[in-house]
């Protein structure tokens, strides 16, 4: 890009008129990289990030670039490489990268960006039609004890947060993850068909893709996989039935490497306020998801741990 | 007499300027992005999904509504005029559509698709108004073991496209199959054939392989035989629009389509794909006139899948209405625009957003008239496209399908897979290996081989699932009826006649 030197002079000065209001910045461009095509989870959290920011008069004007693929796995090198070192950039993602990544051998890492802000989750749900004869979750154990192989779940593709859940409980109730009968479907809506349908014995997905149909009562919900009871749900958590799981697939954001430390805080900054905001929290509770903020250090810190217990799952699984 | 009220005052909703200008909006944009291979409804759609925080939902809806109709309608045109696919139902009518556009019955051929979408488009939203509730738990009794017997039934349309020699045939379906199955598996979460190219982990995208095949396949061929004399390609021959015959011939296949398309549109794995396969085998072997098939194009192998894939748009509406559950890309979009307003979409809907409902299919009867009005003109304009020079025409394909395939996924490894594509649509052609099966297998072989790995899953590994499920076990009786039924009947009559 050429600069006139006016164009310079008056860059200099914005700059330094820039630096005295460093707290309340607003900045000129937001750039926001979705991996994965428009319209799923990960892209509606980043157009949502926008139009809260843009209604807080946080930012002027962003750009949302999306690169579908496999879970993020084909747009994480391009954000790595190719984003490196942008100052108003941030990438969508979240659990379900970490879970993509392993299950790949992608030779690239999420760690490998700078973390900013954990901003979402959304805890997951276990279901059973209303004819099932499971009244709760330590029923579905028992049978999963008895014998796996008759209780076929459905849930989303293999190695995802449904799959994982599973896994999970399968790990905490002692049956091995081989033995498991997991019927993937092309996300929550064709496995809803199946359970709706009565063609499996239980459904395991995100709490917003099954709440409409559990609170008109055509699927009967066993225990959701948050810490503690939910505000408004009443449906008891896996660990209140002597199951000890929890998990949430959260979406944050994260900064391309190469970033400065100013620039950096200054993002975290940026979503901290943001996360903070009333607009962000109304856009929530409108789209169930639980708000559960961390940022910067933290954020990185249980990014490592979240990653080294997922690739422990995925291996009982057989997929990592 | 219930439903009829809450209709009338959907009508009234949907017959407001302002929500006419939308349906508007959304008909011509649904149109223009038919015609353009690639981009599809659903994209359009998601990108489009910004505009929630800005007008009523009502509004949004109709407006959406409006793209995903007008899709269906555009893209027939690209298909029948240059054999190129604007999307994957319309796959199937260029088989025939393009035959008898070369042979200078393009009008014919745009008309009966543009009045074919029209009244399967309009069947189909009566069926959404009366009979949702009754079809959609007809749907949900379909599972892993129904669908898998649907597929096999499917299967038995790749014979309607062999050609002359089954081996070849048979080597197409199988080539497609492999096509389909690259990427990775949804049951066990493992890449297959993706020879260590993170592009191709999601697998290839069917519509790159039909433009591949048939419009840059199709380009080389008339390319190399440049000065062997080629078949020229009649720019109109007799009226524009359908002729009394053509009328007589188009009208059954419309209502058969119709039939075929919604029911399996309301399936959650039914498709708009699979439905334009079983009406164009129906109507190859119900016609009078087989032998216009695969040769100068014949009216009812377009008629019957427009009308399928129009009928089978309306299907898809219905399981999104009665009880949330997306069955396809552009109604999961549509829900996550439900989102956006704070409503949520479930078995509830019709109680809690009764205007919302009602307007958005009254809408829907206004968006099928206001596209073959629409449409209809333009038939005279298009046919226009044909009178264009072959060099030129051929170079105006060669961009128009590499711009599109770009559009999918602003991917250079999908343009280099268009044109590697490309030419071995050539060396078919050369070969005179058929290309259609390739197509069909890539759609239906990953859904079969899905269907049948959760039907085993389910059943813990007990084959008799298949059989001792009615369903099923009627749809397979079928299958096999329609394989060797014309066999028997042609054995036992040679026998009488020896």
């Amino acid at each position: 890009m050429q600069l006139t030197k006016r164009e310079l002079v008056l860059a200099a000065l914005a700059v330094a008129a820039g630096s005295r209001t460093a707290a309340a910045q607003v900045v000129e461009q937001l750039q926001i990289f979705v991996p994965a095509a428009p319209g799923g989870g990960w892209d509606q959290t980043a157009r949502t990030i926008d139009a809260v920011l843009r209604a807080n008069g946080q930012i002027k004007t962003s750009q949302v670039t999306n690169v579908p693929g496999a879970g993020g796995v084909v747009g994480l090198p391009q954000f790595l490489n190719q984003w490196r070192g942008r100052p108003n950039a941030v990438m969508v993602g979240g659990m379900v990268m970490v879970g993509a990544i392993i299950a790949n051998k992608a030779p690239v890492k999420l760690t490998s960006t700078v973390p900013v802000a954990r901003l979402t989750g959304e805890f997951e749900v276990l279901v059973v039609p209303p004819t099932s004869p499971f009244k709760n979750a330590g029923d579905f154990a028992a049978a999963l004890k008895a014998d796996p192989g008759k209780v076929p779940v459905a849930g989303g593709s293999a190695g995802g947060t449904d799959h994982i859940m599973l896994g999970m409980i399968g790990k905490a109730v002692g049956v091995p993850a081989g033995k498991l009968s997991y019927v993937a479907f092309a996300g929550g809506g064709p496995a809803q068909a199946a359970l709706l349908g009565g063609h499996v014995a239980a459904g395991i997905s995100g709490w917003g893709e099954f709440s409409e149909q559990v609170k008109a009562g055509k699927l009967r919900a066993l225990a959701i996989s948050a810490d503690v009871r939910q505000p408004g749900i009443d449906v008891p958590t896996l660990k209140e039935q002597g199951i000890d799981v929890e998990l949430f697939n959260w979406r944050g954001v994260f900064a391309p490497p190469g970033v400065t430390a100013a620039q950096r805080d200054a993002m975290i900054a940026l979503m901290e306020t943001m996360a903070k905001s009333e607009a962000w929290l109304a856009e929530c509770k409108k789209r169930d998801w639980t708000s559960i903020p961390l940022f910067g250090d933290a954020y990185a810190q249980y990014l490592e741990t979240e990653t080294a217990r997922i690739e422990a799952i995925l291996k009982d699984l057989g997929l990592a | 007499m219930e439903t009829l009220a809450a209709l009338g005052a959907g009508f009234a909703v949907a017959l407001s300027p302002e929500n006419l200008l939308w349906c508007l909006l959304g008909t011509s944009l649904g149109t223009a992005i038919g015609v353009l291979p690639g981009l599809g409804p659903a994209l359009t759609i998601a990108l489009l999904l910004p505009i929630t925080f800005q007008v009523p939902a009502t509004a949004a809806f109709i407006l959406f509504a409006g793209i995903y109709y007008g899709a269906m309608y555009g893209g027939s045109t690209t298909s029948i005029l240059l054999n190129t696919p604007g999307e994957s139902a319309t796959i199937v009518t260029a088989l025939e559509g393009n035959r008898m556009a070369r042979s200078g019955r393009a009008g014919a051929a745009l008309a009966t698709a543009a009045i074919g979408s029209f009244v399967a488009g309009t069947i189909g939203t009566l069926g959404i108004t009366f009979l949702a509730p009754v079809v959609v738990d007809f749907a949900l009794k379909f599972g892993p073991a129904e669908y898998f017997s649907l597929m096999v039934v499917a299967f038995v349309t790749v014979s309607a496209v062999l050609g002359s020699s089954p081996v070849r045939g048979l080597a197409s379906l199988f080539f497609g199959i492999w096509l389909g199955l690259i990427g990775i598996d949804l049951q066990t979460g493992q890449a297959r054939f993706t020879f260590g190219l993170d592009e191709l982990l999601d697998g290839v995208n069917v519509i790159v392989v039909a433009v591949g095949l048939f419009a840059i396949g199709e380009t080389l061929y008339v390319a190399a035989r440049r000065h062997a004399g080629q078949d020229e390609i009649i720019p109109l021959r007799g009226s524009l629009y359908m002729t009394r015959a053509e009328w007589s011939r188009s009208w059954k296949p419309w209502l058969r389509g119709a039939a075929i398309g919604f029911p399996i549109g309301a399936m959650p794995a039914g498709g708009a794909e699979v439905p334009t396969f079983l009406s164009y085998w129906t109507e190859k072997k119900l016609s009078k006139h087989p032998e216009e098939f695969g040769t100068t194009g014949a009216i009812e192998g377009v008629a019957g899948p427009e009308a399928a894939n129009n009928a089978s748009a309306a299907g898809v509406l219905v399981p999104m209405l009665t009880l949330g559950l997306p069955t396809g890309a552009t109604a999961a979009i549509m829900l996550s625009a439900f989102q956006s307003y704070g409503i949520n979409p479930g078995p509830l809907l019709f109680q809690s957003q009764p205007a919302l409902v009602w307007g958005l299919i009254a809408s829907l009867y206004i968006a099928n008239i206001m596209l073959l009005v629409l449409n209809l003109p333009l038939v005279g304009l298009w046919v226009r496209i044909l009178r264009i020079p072959p060099p030129l025409l051929y170079a105006g394909i060669l961009v128009f399908a590499t711009i599109g395939t770009y559009g999918i996924s602003n991917s250079v490894v999908d343009l280099m897979l268009l044109y590697a594509i490309g030419a071995v649509g050539f060396l078919m052609r050369r070969y005179d290996f058929p290309t259609a099966p390739v197509v069909i297998g890539m759609i239906l072989g990953p859904l079969a081989e899905q269907e049948f790995r959760r039907a085993m899953t389910i059943s813990n590994g007990d084959w008799g699932v298949f059989v001792t499920k009615p369903l099923s076990a009627t749809l397979l009786a079928l299958a096999a009826l329609a394989l060797a039924g014309p066999l028997l009947w042609r054995l036992s009559r040679r026998r009488r006649t020896a």
